[in-house]
C-alpha cells in the first residue's frame, strides 16, 4: 500500500504550504506536491479602489516585503496617471527599498536559513531554530537582532513605517529628506554595510564550504531565470528591463508592458498558487525528466541574468562566484550565496544614495489627475520579480488588476526541487526528521 | 521556567511576526522566557507528527496562544479552534485577527466572483476550474475576525501592531496580568498637528497631491490633514501605532491615517463617526468616492463589509 507523508506546515518560510510525498510499495518516491493552501483574492477586491490608494493597500500582500509591493504598485499607479516622478523621488524610493532589503536579507539568512547550517539539518527541531542560534552563537544573535532593529528604525524615523508603508505615492513620494534626517541615516547605514561584509565573510568561511555536498545534491534542477537589469546589463532592484534567460544562458529582454507575451500562468487543482511559465518555450511541463517552461526568480535568478552587479564589492563577489559555479549557476541552494551578494549590493546602494547630492532635493512629486489608463509596474522583491498591472476608469478607480508576484514565479520550480530532493534522500521507505528537513531545505532556499 | 507558547499565522501576511522580531534588543531576553512549542515562522514543529504520518492535526498544549490573521478557510478555522482548546490565554494579534483586516475587503463580493476573477479572468492565466483538491482548504463564507469563532482574551490590534505593545502584552501575561488593552484614545489625541476646527469646506479632496507642510519643521507646525481637506481616519481610529513613544506613523510620513488600529472602542461606528468628523470641519463627506471600503479598510469582518446589490463601479 502506498504511504503519504505530510510535511505540514512547511516551516521557517513566509507563507502557508505543505509538502505531500507519496511512496510506492517499495518505499520509493512516487509523487510529490508542494501545496499552497491560502488565497486572499487581492486581484478582485482591489477593483473599485481609487488608484492613489493602491500602493498602501497592496503592500499588505506581504508583511516581509511590503516595500516591494508598495513600490511596484506606485510604479503601476504612475503609469495609470501617465506621470514620471522627479529624479529625487525615484532616488528616495530606491533608498527606502535598499534599507528594507538589507533587513530582509539579514532576516532570511540568520533567522530562517541559518538554523539548518549552523545547528545542522539533523538536529532536533526544538533547537534547530533562532533560539538555538541564540544559544549556540549568542554574540552573532545579538548583533543580528540589533542590525534588523537598526534597519527598521531607519525606515520608521524617516518614512513613518517599516512595515506596510505609505511613503511612496503616485507621482513621487510624500516628503523630502532633509539634511538633518540624512545625517541621522548615515551612521546606521555605514554600520549595516559593515555587517553585510562581515556576513559574506562569515558565510564563505564557516557555512558554505561545510555544505558543498548538500548544495550539489539537494533540490538540484536546471531551469530558466527571470530578473531585472539596467540598460547596461547590471542588476537593478527598482527599474530596468525584464530578462528571461534559458537554461543554456541565452536570453530575451523585454519591457514591463510586454510581460503577457512572455509569461503565462497555469492552474492546478491541488494548489491555490498559480504556476507561471515561460510561454515562448512551450506549454508548462513539470516533470523532473523533461521540464518545459520552468523558470525561477529570486536571488539566484537575478545573479544569473545580470551581466554584472551595480556596485564594486558585490561585483567582486559575483566574479568569485562565477569563477566557481559558472553562469547560469543552477544549484538551488546557491540561492543563499546569491542572497548575500545581493545583500552587499543593496547595502552599498543605500550608502551611495545617502551620499548623492540629489537625495535631499525638494522636487519630490508631480501632480496627478484622474484619467482612464493602464500601468504595469515592476520591481525586484527579495523573492523575485513583482508584476503589478492595473487599469482604471476616467475617475481613476481601478477596473482591472493582474499581479504575478515573487514566490508565485517559483511555484513550478519549487515543486520540481521538492520532487528531486525527495527522490534523492528517501530510498526504500527509509526516512526520519532530518531527511524530511532536507526536503524542506530545498523549499527554504527559495525563501518562499 | 519558560512559558509554553503556540503562535501561528492564519489568513495573514506575516507582518505581525516581523513586528515581533522588530521588538529589538529586548527580543532575545523575551525569547528566553518563552518556549515556542509551535510557530510556523521560526520553529519546525509539524501538525501531523515530525515524520508526517499522523492523521489528526496536533497542536501542543500551551499557556499562551497567539494568532495573527483572520479566518478565510475551513482549515484555518479548525486550527484556530484547536489552538483555543489547547491554550489558556488566546491573543489575537493584528488587525486581521481582530477585525478581518485588508483581506476582508473581499467580503464585498461573493466568493464565487473572487474565484471567477482569479482563476478565469486574469489575462495571464489559462482559464481553469477552481482548485478543489482536498489539500486546498475550502473558503469560509466570509473573511472573518478570530472572535467570530472563538473567545479571545487579549486583542492587540494594528497593521502591524507596534512591537512595544506585543512586548508589553506578552511580558504582562508572563507576569500574571491576564487582561491587556490599549487606552481608548483616538489617533488625533496623540497627533501634534495644528487644529483650528475648520477647513476650506467643499468636497473632500482626493489624495493626489502632497500635504502642505514645511519639511524642516515638526508636525506641530503642520495643519491637521482633515482640515487641509483630505480624508484622514485619525478621529475614529484607536491610538497606538507609534508604540509608547512617537507620533502616529502615517502622519509622521506626512500621509493621512488609514485606520489600521481599528475603532476606538467596541461597538463604535467608525464610518458614521468619520462622516460626522468631516462634516464638523465643514467638508462634504458624501463626496468621497469608495467611502465604504476606505472607511472599513481594516475592519471588513464582523459583517462590516458585505455584498451589496449594486456597486459604485461604473
Amino acid at each position: 500500500m502506498s504511504t503519504v507523508i505530510n510535511i505540514q506546515p512547511v516551516t521557517r518560510i513566509e507563507g502557508h504550504a505543505k509538502v505531500a510525498i507519496t511512496l510506492d510499495d517499495a518505499g520509493n518516491v512516487a509523487d510529490t506536491k508542494f501545496h499552497v493552501q491560502t488565497l486572499r483574492g487581492f486581484e478582485k477586491f482591489c477593483e473599485g479602489r481609487p488608484v492613489e490608494e493602491m500602493p498602501r493597500t497592496v503592500c499588505h500582500i506581504c508583511g516581509i516585503c511590503p516595500w516591494a509591493h508598495h513600490l511596484a504598485s506606485s510604479k503601476a499607479a504612475d503609469g495609470c496617471f501617465g506621470v514620471t516622478p522627479p529624479p529625487t523621488a525615484v532616488k528616495l524610493r530606491r533608498l527606502m527599498q535598499s534599507i528594507a532589503y538589507v533587513s530582509d536579507k539579514i532576516l532570511h539568512f540568520y533567522f530562517l536559513a541559518a538554523p539548518d547550517f549552523v545547528i545542522g539539518p539533523d538536529a532536533d527541531y526544538s533547537v534547530r531554530n533562532v533560539v538555538g542560534i541564540a544559544q549556540a552563537a549568542p554574540d552573532i544573535a545579538k548583533q543580528v537582532v540589533h542590525m534588523r532593529h537598526l534597519g527598521a528604525q531607519m525606515l520608521e524615523r524617516f518614512a513613518g513605517r517599516a512595515i506596510h508603508p505609505t511613503f511612496s505615492v503616485p507621482g513621487g513620494v510624500s516628503k523630502p529628506l532633509t539634511e538633518g534626517e540624512r545625517q541621522k541615516l548615515l551612521p546606521p547605514a555605514g554600520e549595516l554595510l559593515e555587517f553585510a561584509q562581515f556576513t559574506m565573510k562569515f558565510a564563505k568561511e564557516n557555512v558554505f564550504p561545510k555544505y558543498m555536498d548538500a548544495i550539489k545534491s539537494i533540490g538540484v534542477i536546471d531551469t530558466g531565470y527571470l530578473g531585472t537589469v539596467r540598460e547596461d546589463g547590471a542588476l537593478d532592484f527598482y527599474d530596468g528591463k525584464l530578462r528571461m534567460m534559458k537554461q543554456d544562458g541565452s536570453y530575451d529582454d523585454f519591457a514591463y508592458d510586454q510581460y503577457l507575451d512572455y509569461i503565462g500562468e497555469w492552474v492546478e487543482p491541488w494548489s491555490y498558487q498559480k504556476f507561471p511559465f515561460a510561454k515562448q518555450w512551450g506549454q508548462l511541463n513539470m516533470s523532473l525528466e523533461n521540464p518545459v517552461g520552468v523558470y525561477r526568480t529570486n536571488c539566484l535568478a537575478r545573479i544569473n541574468v545580470a551581466d554584472k552587479m551595480a556596485t564594486p564589492l558585490a561585483q567582486a563577489e559575483l566574479e568569485e562566484f562565477r569563477a566557481a559555479f559558472g553562469r547560469p549557476a543552477h544549484y538551488t541552494m546557491l540561492s543563499h550565496y546569491a542572497r548575500l551578494i545581493e545583500l552587499l549590493q543593496t547595502a552599498e546602494t543605500m550608502v551611495e544614495l545617502l551620499n548623492d547630492p540629489e537625495i535631499t532635493g525638494t522636487d519630490i512629486r508631480v501632480p496627478v489627475a484622474p484619467k482612464a489608463g493602464r500601468g504595469v509596474g515592476c520591481v525586484e522583491a527579495p523573492r523575485g520579480t513583482l508584476i503589478h498591472d492595473y487599469e482604471c476608469d476616467a475617475d481613476g478607480l481601478i477596473t482591472k488588476v493582474n499581479m504575478i508576484v515573487g514566490t508565485t514565479h517559483n511555484n513550478a520550480a519549487i515543486n520540481l526541487s521538492v520532487n528531486q530532493a525527495a527522490k534523492e534522500v528517501i530510498k526504500a521507505g527509509k526516512y526520519d526528521q532530518g531527511i524530511l528537513n532536507r526536503i524542506e531545505m530545498a523549499v527554504r532556499s527559495y525563501d518562499p | 521556567m519558560a512559558v509554553n507558547v503556540v503562535e501561528d499565522w492564519l489568513n495573514a501576511c506575516s507582518g505581525c511576526e516581523i513586528s515581533i522580531l522588530n521588538i529589538g534588543d529586548p527580543l532575545l531576553g523575551l525569547l528566553s522566557e518563552i518556549n515556542f512549542v509551535h510557530i510556523t515562522a521560526l520553529v519546525d514543529h509539524k501538525f501531523f507528527g515530525q515524520t508526517g504520518d499522523g492523521t489528526v492535526m496536533e497542536i501542543p498544549e500551551a499557556v499562551v496562544g497567539i494568532v495573527s490573521g483572520g479566518i478565510r478557510n475551513d482549515e484555518q478555522k479548525h486550527e484556530l479552534e484547536e489552538i483555543r482548546k489547547k491554550t489558556k490565554f488566546l491573543i489575537s494579534l493584528g488587525s486581521c485577527a481582530c477585525y478581518g483586516g485588508v483581506p476582508a475587503q473581499a467580503n464585498m463580493w461573493k466568493n464565487e466572483e473572487v474565484f471567477e476573477k482569479v482563476f478565469r479572468q486574469c489575462p495571464s492565466s489559462t482559464p481553469a476550474p477552481d482548485p478543489d483538491d482536498p489539500n486546498v482548504p475550502k473558503w469560509t463564507p466570509t473573511c472573518a475576525a478570530v472572535d467570530e469563532f472563538v473567545n479571545v482574551d487579549i486583542r492587540i490590534p494594528g497593521c502591524p501592531p507596534h512591537p512595544d505593545w506585543i512586548a508589553d502584552a506578552v511580558t504582562g501575561l508572563l507576569q500574571g496580568q491576564t487582561s491587556w488593552s490599549l487606552p481608548e484614545r483616538s489617533v488625533c489625541d496623540t497627533c501634534p498637528v495644528i487644529r483650528l476646527q475648520k477647513s476650506g469646506g467643499g468636497p473632500v479632496k482626493r489624495w493626489l497631491e502632497n500635504m502642505d507642510f514645511n519639511p524642516e519643521e515638526g508636525l506641530e507646525k503642520m495643519r491637521c490633514i482633515n482640515e487641509q481637506g483630505y480624508l484622514c481616519m485619525g478621529p475614529v481610529t484607536l491610538a497606538g501605532c507609534a508604540g509608547k513613544t512617537g507620533v502616529p506613523r502615517c502622519i509622521q510620513a506626512r500621509t493621512p491615517c488609514r485606520g489600521c488600529f481599528g475603532p476606538i472602542r467596541k461597538g463604535a461606528q467608525p464610518m458614521v463617526e468619520m462622516m460626522g468628523a468631516l462634516s464638523s470641519v465643514g467638508l462634504d463627506p458624501k463626496s468621497i468616492l469608495d467611502r465604504r471600503a476606505l472607511m472599513n479598510r481594516y475592519t471588513g469582518g464582523h459583517g462590516n463589509l458585505r455584498v451589496l446589490p449594486a456597486r459604485p463601479i461604473k
